[in-house]
């Protein structure tokens, strides 16, 4: 036996060595998904300024972190064309945290560590943002998310910003549509207890909508995964609401869509961004017709600036895109913009730029950092008609 | 009262589902006295495979026409046969070679089968969650406040006659007496001359072919199918089976339907945070009170 580990252990330490220069050696070009150049060297070719993206590019919310690179890749290439920033050209190079909280520590580690990057894009979900968010702001590197819209992410630190509006903002806003624009006055919640985001938003909407002389007639709670949602409706049928509140995501809401009218609880839903996605209308088809959800924009009001990204998007991927792709595109645009306003390439300095942004032109419309480095900007509120989305109304902060 | 109603009826079409899946689960125990852990991913394969005939009729997605009622039950027979096949299978490759190893092998083999099941189904169906076409048009009846939906009297109807299928394949066939044969003493039945391995094997496949209906009608009533819906379902209908008393095959309709009963009673009158934890307390509970389950007759382990 003793024998044995003696023989086996010269060869593990080999392994061991062999193994640490591969990964030494893979540290430069960025590893992952192939999508950055081939170039190899820690700190970029000529002079370029290398930017840092983590994101779900696989795993069950693969289409968050997709579509949100498709955005950023787009205001990189626009960039690069219009000659850089100060000059010097972007590189981004882009990791795939497979939608697990535990990678994107890793993922973000990498980044800043061997690729040596100046700032980090990422992520979607509020609770790998998070996580992601410490790595940065101890190694004091800003990090931009560009759809994260749990408030803890930005109190993470000064070097943590966002692009998006905060959840409380969200609840506000369906609040007050669902008080002033549709004229209710009884509504039901059905949440979603084990998501942050969802309980946020519900929250959120239950305080605007008793302070705006609505009723919350029934307040109940589903979690995450489950399918059968007939028990929770069964007892919200019986209170009589004129719409149900449903912050969840999009897997559930078509679910429950779905299971409410077959009990012939005949409302609209209302809901938030959680809902943005093509699978919504494929699971709830026409039982969705009539809702109305919060979203970060709407491709049918477009301004110039975001007219022009939308035709870009079209072109190179065949669709129109979500709001998460045009926060991508937003978040990365803003860190651009520091970037020049900033007078060196360094975490400090492009933390200081990003604070001071104010009223930038985005896709997702004007976006103003505040003292707690969230955006302030305003929500559009949209229709589900027919599997199409329609612009409603625009909700102001 | 009305809403009372409602609930109970809900819970009792819910219960059928997990009965469909507790009777695979307790036909095996009492043949092999071997937990399949592969059965809750048969059940999963089943609803794909529901999925894909019906798709193959015409019928995808939620705005798909329905289909006719020849042809709904056409994707039922479908999907049934394919899991026969896929259960006879599982317990040929990987079952009958571990069969006379010590207890533990089998049950290690069975959880890696279903993790082979689970993972491949994410890799082959797609990890999304995936919309069930409507095969059924729905009609809504109003039975004072209840809704009633031609749906859930299919679930129910489907329950029923494949169970009364059973229970007359179980008490007046050849086979059937056979399998009962095997549950008492599997050696006794050999030594009797019965096929043994043919047994186990039909065992199996018809334990499959019911997973297979309940993923089906689990589609119908529940709009969205995922590679992983065995696991938790998978779960309730064991402790239904647990419940009724495995190996009993009464015991696993009764626990099934008790089990579907309670969570709905519990969601619509308590919360649903409780939901799951009552139904793994019911049978934390039953373990120590009663281990035979409900319908069980206590048999002394023959040593």
């Amino acid at each position: 036996m003793s024998a044995n580990i003696r023989f086996k252990s010269p060869v593990l330490v080999l392994a061991a060595v062999v193994f640490a220069i591969g990964c030494k050696d893979r540290g430069g070009d960025g590893g992952g998904d192939g999508r950055h150049s081939k170039n190899h060297g820690p700190r970029g070719g000529d002079g370029e300024i290398l930017v840092g993206e983590y994101g779900s590019m696989t795993g069950s919310t693969a289409t968050f972190g997709v579509e949100t690179h498709n955005g950023i890749q787009i205001a990189v290439d626009e960039t690069n064309e219009a000659g850089g920033v100060k000059g010097r050209k972007l590189r981004l190079i882009s990791l795939d945290d497979q939608g697990k909280s535990d990678e994107a520590v890793t993922t973000v580690t990498r980044l800043i560590d061997l690729d040596h990057v100046v700032a980090v894009l990422g992520e979607v979900a509020s609770s790998r943002s998070k996580v992601g968010a410490r790595v940065c702001q101890r190694k004091r590197v800003p990090m931009v998310t560009p759809s994260s819209t749990n408030p803890e992410v930005t109190k993470v630190g000064d070097y943590i910003f966002r692009v998006c509006f905060i959840d409380p903002f969200q609840g506000l806003v369906m609040a007050k549509f669902a008080r002033t624009n549709l004229g209710l006055t009884k509504v039901a919640i059905l949440r979603d207890v084990r998501n942050d985001y969802s309980v946020g938003l519900a929250d959120a909407f239950k305080e605007a909508f008793g302070r705006l002389g609505g009723t919350v007639v029934s307040d109940l709670s589903y979690n995450e995964g489950d399918t059968d949602f007939s028990a929770q409706l069964t007892t919200i049928k019986t209170a009589g609401p004129q719409a149900i509140f449903v912050p969840g995501y999009y897997t559930e809401v078509g679910n429950i869509a779905v299971q409410s009218k077959r009990l012939g609880l005949d409302v609209p839903l209302l809901g938030g961004d959680g809902w943005d996605s093509p699978q919504l209308v494929e699971i709830g088809g026409e039982a969705l017709n009539g809702s109305y959800f919060s979203n970060h924009y709407s491709a049918e009001r477009a301004t110039p600036t975001a007219q022009r990204f939308i035709d870009e998007y079209r072109r190179r991927y065949h669709e129109t895109p979500s709001g998460l792709a045009a926060l991508g595109y937003d978040a990365a645009k803003i860190l651009f913009d520091a970037m020049g306003r900033a007078t060196t390439i360094d975490g400090p300095t492009i933390r200081d730029a990003l604070a001071s942004t104010r009223g930038f032109d985005g896709v997702t419309g004007n976006i103003t950092i505040d003292a707690g480095r969230n955006a302030v900007k305003p929500a559009v509120v949209l229709k589900i008609e027919g599997g199409k989305y329609e612009y409603v109304a625009t909700i102001e902060p | 009262m009305s809403v009372f109603f409602q609930q109970l009826l809900n819970g009792l079409s819910l219960g059928s589902i997990y009965a469909l899946i507790a009777l695979g689960y307790t036909m095996v125990y009492g043949v092999l006295k071997l937990i399949n852990f592969a059965h809750s991913d048969v059940f999963m394969v089943g609803a794909f495979v529901g999925l894909y005939v019906a798709a193959a009729f015409g019928a995808s997605g939620a705005g798909a026409a329905p289909l006719s009622v020849p042809a709904a039950v056409a994707v039922l027979c479908a999907a049934m046969a394919a899991c026969a096949l896929l259960g006879m299978s599982i317990e040929r490759f990987a079952y009958r070679p571990v069969r006379t190893a010590p207890k533990l092998t089998p049950l290690i083999t069975a959880i890696g089968m279903s993790l082979l099941l689970e993972n491949l189904g994410q890799l082959v169906f797609g990890a999304e969650p995936e919309r069930f076409p409507q095969i059924l048009r729905e009609v809504p009846y109003h039975l004072g406040g209840v809704v009633v939906t031609n749906i859930k009297i299919a679930i129910f109807a489907t329950t029923l006659v494949l169970m009364w299928g059973l229970h007359r394949f179980v008490t007046r066939t050849w086979t059937g007496k056979a399998m009962r044969a095997l549950s008492l003493n599997l050696d006794a039945a050999r030594l009797m001359g019965i096929q043994t391995d043919r047994v186990i094997a039909i065992t199996f496949g018809v334990g499959s072919a019911l997973a297979a209906a309940g993923g089906i009608l689990f589609g119908l009533d529940q709009t969205t199918v995922t590679p992983l819906m065995g696991i938790l379902n998978g779960l309730k209908a064991f402790v239904a089976a647990v419940l009724g008393g495995i190996g009993n095959i009464p015991g696993a309709v009764v626990g099934g339907l008790a089990i579907g009963v309670s969570e709905q009673l519990v969601a619509g009158y308590v919360s649903t945070d409780y939901r799951d934890a009552i139904t793994f307390g019911i049978l934390i509970v039953m373990l120590l009170v009663r281990p035979q389950g409900l319908l069980g007759a206590i048999r002394s382990e023959k040593v």
